[in-house]
């Protein structure tokens, strides 16, 4: 063991801990959210899992980007095996410690990992070439402007680098195997590399070791610093993705939730022995809110949603009030959603759990004009290949925007006044509800 | 022949003095009771049933809104308060089967009453009709539609929401028409823009009208026919053709209403 291999052990170790640092720190944001039990139905959601998240079975309702993010996320789970070895071989100062154990297997490994870094690598650029050549509507929506725009291209640059760096690597190893270097056993096949960097042969030892042990170096630091990357970015849906759907909403699209703390108020009103001056029962809990003004009010499942989004903006191509140039964005609300929980997050941390910053996801973030817009049509919802719900934080500030602050566009508050007093939405009588069998 | 007998419609309490219990609620909904467009379509429905002797009844006057518009729009009260007053009235009936041609009662009845305490074996008109082609109840006769090509408009509420995108397809065809699918269709079928409350309101300031957008589907399909299949979206998709001023060549019509005529009823 010697030098180098201190600073690797050390350097993983860093990167290992400020990981942990920040999933502790997103989880603590999720669980700011209501309770709520998605522990029902375990083998539906298994399946669920299989098909959605593992199987991609929604990403290829779009089949060019689908087929293209298969590539890359088939890439992205096969080639981490060999990061296994690149970690070990960092800590122990070994050379392809996997090698010898696994024999001609192992030729076919590093022929698949070459093959598909190739993919990636290809797949990465067409993506670079759809979000910023090609004129593609999803990706130029008013909420993509600046940073989203900007971390997207940050992911795609480092993934290109981080599979030059591997293949480099590889046609470096590959030369020197070819020269009979020391410590460079012959092991692996290399089809791509070979390709792309056969002029490497021509090189000194020398000169092939420091590629090597650069393009070494670089892969596997920018590896860790791009799992540090990943709780700043939208690209946290590599991670969340799979426990998201899984807890996903396993009832009809159409089957919105009866709000228990209303429903309690309402068996009262239809119960002729309670009495209306009873002084409520003694409780240490605050009377719950009627939806959510502020991501406190959501539940956990919703923020953890905001948290796997990663803006492909599926949902707002589908939804026909952004199709019309509505203010609405569903992709919109999941941003905001998580924007907002940061910051409550930030908040927290800084001045502890009795500041409040007076400011609320409902107004400062999203406004009412986006919730109005909705048509509750599920678009959003059928199109998320993560099963993330727009729609149900959109009802849950209806909710509050109705039940609590009285927002209420006039049409809708005749509307209510009307199924008051007739039983319709329109003002007809109830007693002429039967009068088209006789007309 | 038979002179036109004059057409019938029994209530759940015309039934009940006589002791009798009909085999399906038809649950009318609001706009089938009062929106003038629609009321043809509950008429076609129930002379389809008429035709078949089967034994339904409405409840009339006793009907109220399910609280459907109230929920989406965010009244989560008024919604329960409906529901469970519903609820009173359909047990007071001992109802255990409804049929209606409106997917928002659909779906509210189906899905969010059972938690309220009521529970109910529901279905959408599409699929009462075609589970009595099935049966052999209902025969399909006479050919108006055939070869006349027949786009559906899924609702949002019986499609994306509960799934059901082949009853209504399995109709058309049975009439021997040429279902002709729309751009956006089933699962990615466009709303006509009025789900969600948003029938009771002006939309939010954009570009232009869902239901215009939805016409560039319909002038790419060319149908003869838009079948719908809910009293908004046939509210809608009428206003969408007429702003194209394609209503001589386009029509609108419920699935209900293309049997009722193919049938002579």
């Amino acid at each position: 063991m010697g030098i180098a291999n201190i600073v690797f052990a050390f350097l993983l170790l860093g990167a290992i801990v400020w990981f942990a640092q920040n999933i502790k720190k997103i989880s603590r944001n999720i669980n700011l959210g209501k309770d709520i039990d998605l522990n029902d139905r375990k083998s539906e959601r298994w399946k669920k899992m299989f098909l959605v998240a593992i199987g991609q079975s929604k990403m290829v309702k779009k089949p060019i980007s689908g087929v293209l993010h298969i590539l890359v996320y088939v890439g992205f789970v096969i080639i981490n095996i060999e990061m296994l070895e690149i970690v070990l071989d960092g800590i122990l100062g070994t050379h392809r410690s996997f090698a010898s154990p696994l024999g001609p297997f192992y030729d076919a490994l590093i022929f698949s990992f070459e093959v598909l870094a190739f993919l990636v690598l290809f797949a990465c650029v067409v993506f670079l070439i759809r979000r910023n050549i090609l004129n593609i509507k999803r990706f130029g929506f008013r909420e993509m402007i600046g940073w989203p725009k900007t971390d997207a291209n940050i992911i795609l640059i480092v993934e290109i680098l981080l599979m030059f760096a591997f293949l480099i690597m590889n046609a470096a190893d590959n030369a020197l195997q070819i020269k009979g270097a020391d410590h460079y056993t012959e092991a692996g096949a290399f089809p791509v590399s070979e390709l792309m960097f056969g002029h490497f042969v021509n090189y000194s030892e020398a000169a092939l070791i420091g590629i090597e042990r650069g393009a070494w170096w670089f892969h596997i630091i920018g590896v860790l610093l791009f799992l540090n990357y990943l709780p700043y970015s939208k690209h946290f849906h590599i991670i969340l993705a799979f426990p998201n759907v899984f807890f996903s909403k396993l009832d009809p699209k159409g089957k919105f939730d009866n709000m228990e703390s209303v429903k309690k108020e309402v068996e009262m009103m239809f119960d002729p022995s309670a009495d209306p001056y009873a002084a409520p029962a003694e409780s240490d809990t605050p009377p719950e809110r009627f939806g959510a003004k502020d991501v406190t009010d959501l539940n956990w499942k919703q923020l953890m949603d905001a948290y796997s989004c990663t803006e492909c903006g599926r949902c707002t191509q589908q939804c026909p009030a952004s199709q019309t140039g509505k203010l609405l964005s569903p992709r919109k609300i999941m941003m905001d959603t998580r924007d907002r929980l940061e910051e409550v997050g930030k908040i927290l941390d800084k001045h502890g759990a009795d500041h409040n910053d007076g400011k609320a996801l409902l107004g400062d973030f999203i406004k009412e004009e986006e919730l109005w817009a909705c048509t509750t049509c599920n678009a959003c919802v059928e199109a998320c290949p993560v099963s993330i719900n727009p729609l149900s934080i959109i009802m849950d500030m209806r909710r509050s925007l109705v039940m609590e602050e009285s927002k209420i566009p006039n049409e809708l508050a005749g509307m209510f006044t009307n199924i008051e007093n007739n039983g319709a939405p329109w003002q007809f009588a109830q007693s002429d509800r039967a009068n088209w069998v006789n007309e | 022949m038979e002179q036109e007998s004059a057409f019938k419609v029994s209530t759940m309490a015309d039934l009940a003095t006589k002791g009798e219990k009909p085999e399906v609620l038809f649950w009318v909904g609001c706009a089938a009771s009062f929106d003038d467009r629609a009321k043809k379509v509950s008429k076609a429905f129930a002379k389809i049933l008429n035709s078949i002797a089967l034994n339904y009844a409405i409840l009339g006057t006793e009907e109220s809104c399910t609280g459907d518009p109230a929920k989406r729009a965010g009244n989560e009260f008024l919604f329960q308060m409906q529901a469970m007053t519903n609820i009173q009235v359909l047990e007071g009936y001992e109802v255990k089967k409804i049929v209606t041609t409106c997917p928002h009662c659909f779906n509210t009845l189906k899905n969010e009453y059972p938690s309220l305490g009521g529970n109910y074996d529901v279905m959408h008109h599409s699929q009462f009709l075609q589970a009595l082609i099935d049966e052999g109840r209902l025969k399909i006769e006479g050919g108006t539609f055939k070869g006349k090509k027949i786009s559906f408009h899924d609702p949002c509420y019986l499609g994306r929401a509960n799934e059901e995108y082949e009853a209504p397809r399995a109709l058309i065809q049975e009439l021997d028409a040429d279902l002709v699918e729309l751009k956006r269709c089933k699962s990615k079928g466009l709303c006509c823009g009025a789900g969600g409350a948003q029938m009771f309101k002006e939309s939010e300031a954009g570009e232009k009208e869902i239901n215009v957008e939805r016409m560039d589907d319909v002038e790419e399909a060319k149908p003869d026919v838009v079948a719908v299949g809910c009293p908004f979206c046939m509210t809608m998709m009428t206003d969408g053709v007429k702003s194209k001023e394609k209503e001589h060549e386009i029509k609108v019509y419920d699935l209900a209403e293309l049997i009722a005529e193919n049938n002579n009823l």
